[in-house]
């Protein structure tokens, strides 16, 4: 609006309207000139790298275009990459189990707690805000096959009378027993996530209309019908969030395996992901071209889930208006 | 209101034990899922009060010990701790100083100017977040190196500095709170257009910088990744790095190590005593309104 009825005056513009219209150019520029040299810059270059052979050890010329070699030995010329593959997608299904158990957390707040709320989801989410290097350490002492406190915990419930039975009897080597690794890495991201997802979960559970509650109650809805039929269709479009939050978060995941079993998986690799494998194949095996190829093959993987994400709660939610 | 009154009639007599035993399974579930969140960081005080041969010795402890002293003593022989957390406080600051300065900046222009190509420009911000950052790991180191800014701060404070999430978040808040008959007045009075920004919308924008500003810290205080890829010597280590190495290292003083934990972890803590709900507000601001 405002430029168009500036134009037929531009010659007889003076300097503070010029100042004026140049002004939201050079206030935004920063941002893109960042973008482009930080981000899209080493995002081109990572899409021409996945086409080359090159190790980093030798010069930048040294550098020989390969065509898909790089796709093709990852897809179908290492086994590992495959691990790393299927270990992200079980990590990432364990994942998904945090929205249940945030869903059920975030609706026992909201119905319990008026005045310690505040109170209670700011501990919550205190993992959130936790460096992840510190956090991991702490649970590989509590994860120790001898003498960490997981072990303790089950030994003692081991010794219960009845339900004893269903627990074993601690010595568990949960980061050296490729059985046990996955859900042990999955639990130290299920901690540190957990809050985060009852916060937003109840922030979207505040916005619902206390009379659609007050209505249900009239026609005598229990708690459980109340929240299956008025909380969680309300919810669906923050269900589509946390979810696509989940999975790109899931695909990526690096600094919890990486500090707990290393970058190479640990014991057969049962705790390598994508995200710390292309870090290994990049910086300790020196393979970049292979690494970049990986990246790319990892965020082909990210806009298929998202896309069937999308399929799954965008459109439920977008069928209820949101 | 009449609703209301008629509920409250109704309720109470339908069904009392119900809704009662439903309020304490609630309960113990909240109570549980605070222990599940709050157990670690007590873990990590316990830890790192005790010898590493204490850590690793049956029955585990569980009571806080005597031996912090010696951990933080052990700590700065194997690393140069002090200079590690000066050099986590230093990036953390300087990057959240230039993601204030220019996201507020690119937010101001975003929400109090018409310009061409506005709407398609913030689009394609918003679009930058689609790209993560895995894709272009190498590329990125290779360039830190031939700029020559490995081991220097600046790698990890910069390239960061104008953030998507930050011009949205400042944006939101610029456009909803700035009124633009304001920075008319300003404007006849004569003042300059930066004038504008930096006496006028700054100062009236404290609530959402102080958001971001912590959201910034954080993150960048506890950058592991980057750090790993840039930083390679122990003296331009960060606080994270830093643990992180020491883990990995033959002959690991867990004690030592869980008293450097303690000591990367406590400023958040304080920080997020001091500021939770700002925090908590920055953090969850972009995907609640967004």
């Amino acid at each position: 609006m405002t430029h168009a009825t500036l134009r037929p005056a531009r010659r007889a513009e003076s300097s503070s309207t010029r100042a004026r219209r140049l002004a939201p150019y050079l206030f935004i520029s920063p941002f893109f000139v960042f973008f482009a040299v930080f981000a899209l810059f080493p995002t081109l270059f990572s899409f021409y790298l996945s086409f080359q052979k090159w190790r980093q050890t030798s010069g930048l010329g040294e550098m020989k275009f390969s065509g898909l070699e790089n796709y093709r030995f990852t897809l179908f010329g290492d086994p590992w990459f495959w691990k790393a593959l299927g270990n992200t997608l079980i990590l990432g299904v364990y994942g998904l189990l945090i929205q249940p158990l945030a869903l059920i957390l975030a609706f026992a707040i909201l119905m319990g707690l008026k005045r310690f709320r505040a109170l209670v989801t700011a501990l919550y989410f205190l993992p959130y805000i936790t460096s992840t290097v510190a956090v991991a350490l702490i649970f590989t002492v509590v994860y120790s096959k001898n003498t960490g406190l997981l072990n303790a915990l089950l030994i003692t419930l081991h010794s219960l009378p009845l339900v004893g039975g269903l627990f074993p009897n601690g010595g568990v080597d949960w980061l050296g027993d490729p059985n046990t690794v996955k859900p042990a890495i999955a639990l130290v991201v299920l901690w540190r996530y957990l809050g985060w997802n009852v916060l937003l979960h109840l922030s979207r559970m505040q916005a619902i209309p206390q009379d659609l509650y007050d209505a249900a109650k009239l026609d005598g809805a229990s708690t459980g019908q109340q929240f299956r039929f008025i909380t969680l269709p309300q919810l669906m479009p923050m269900l589509f969030l946390t979810v696509s939050l989940t999975i790109i978060g899931q695909m990526q995941l690096f600094d919890e395996p990486y500090i707990l079993v290393g970058g190479e998986g640990g014991r057969a690799q049962a705790g390598l992901t994508v995200a710390t494998y292309l870090y290994t194949t990049a910086f300790k095996f020196g393979d970049a071209g292979t690494a970049a190829a990986m990246g790319w093959i990892l965020f082909a993987g990210i806009l298929a889930l998202s896309t069937l994400n999308n399929k799954v709660f965008g459109a439920q939610g977008r069928a209820r208006g949101e | 209101m009449a609703v209301k009154a008629l509920s409250t009639r109704v309720t109470p007599r339908a069904r009392p034990p119900r809704v009662s035993g439903g309020l304490l399974v609630g309960y113990l579930l909240i109570a549980l899922g605070a222990l599940f969140c709050l157990a670690p960081f007590y873990l990590m005080l316990v830890y790192a009060t005790h010898s590493a041969a204490e850590i690793y010795s049956v029955p585990t402890p569980v009571g806080l010990g005597s031996a912090l002293g010696e951990n933080l003593a052990h700590l700065l022989e194997v690393v140069p701790f002090g200079r590690n957390l000066w050099n986590s406080l230093y990036i953390a600051l300087l990057s959240t100083a230039a993601t204030l300065f220019f996201c507020s900046l690119a937010g101001f222009a975003f929400a109090m100017y018409e310009f061409r190509f506005r709407e398609l420009l913030f689009s394609g911000v918003l679009a930058t977040l689609l790209i993560p950052g895995f894709l272009n790991l190498v590329p990125f180191y290779l360039m830190m190196n031939a700029f020559g800014w490995l081991n220097k701060p600046l790698a990890l404070w910069l390239p960061g500095a104008a953030s998507a999430f930050g011009i949205f978040l400042m944006r939101q808040y610029i456009g909803s709170t700035l009124p633009s008959a304001l920075l008319e007045a300003a404007r006849i009075d004569g003042c300059t257009e930066f004038g504008l920004y930096w006496k006028i919308a700054l100062p009236l924008s404290k609530p959402a910088l102080g958001a971001l500003g912590l959201v910034s810290f954080v993150g960048a205080w506890n950058n592991f990744q980057g750090a790993l890829i840039v930083m390679q010597d122990k003296n331009t280590a960060t606080v994270q790095l830093a643990l992180g190495n020491l883990k990995g290292a033959y002959n690991t003083d867990w004690g030592a190590l869980f008293a450097g934990s303690a000591l990367a972890v406590i400023p958040l803590l304080v920080l997020f005593a001091v500021f939770s709900k700002q925090l908590i507000e920055g953090l969850t601001a972009g995907s609640v309104k967004g």
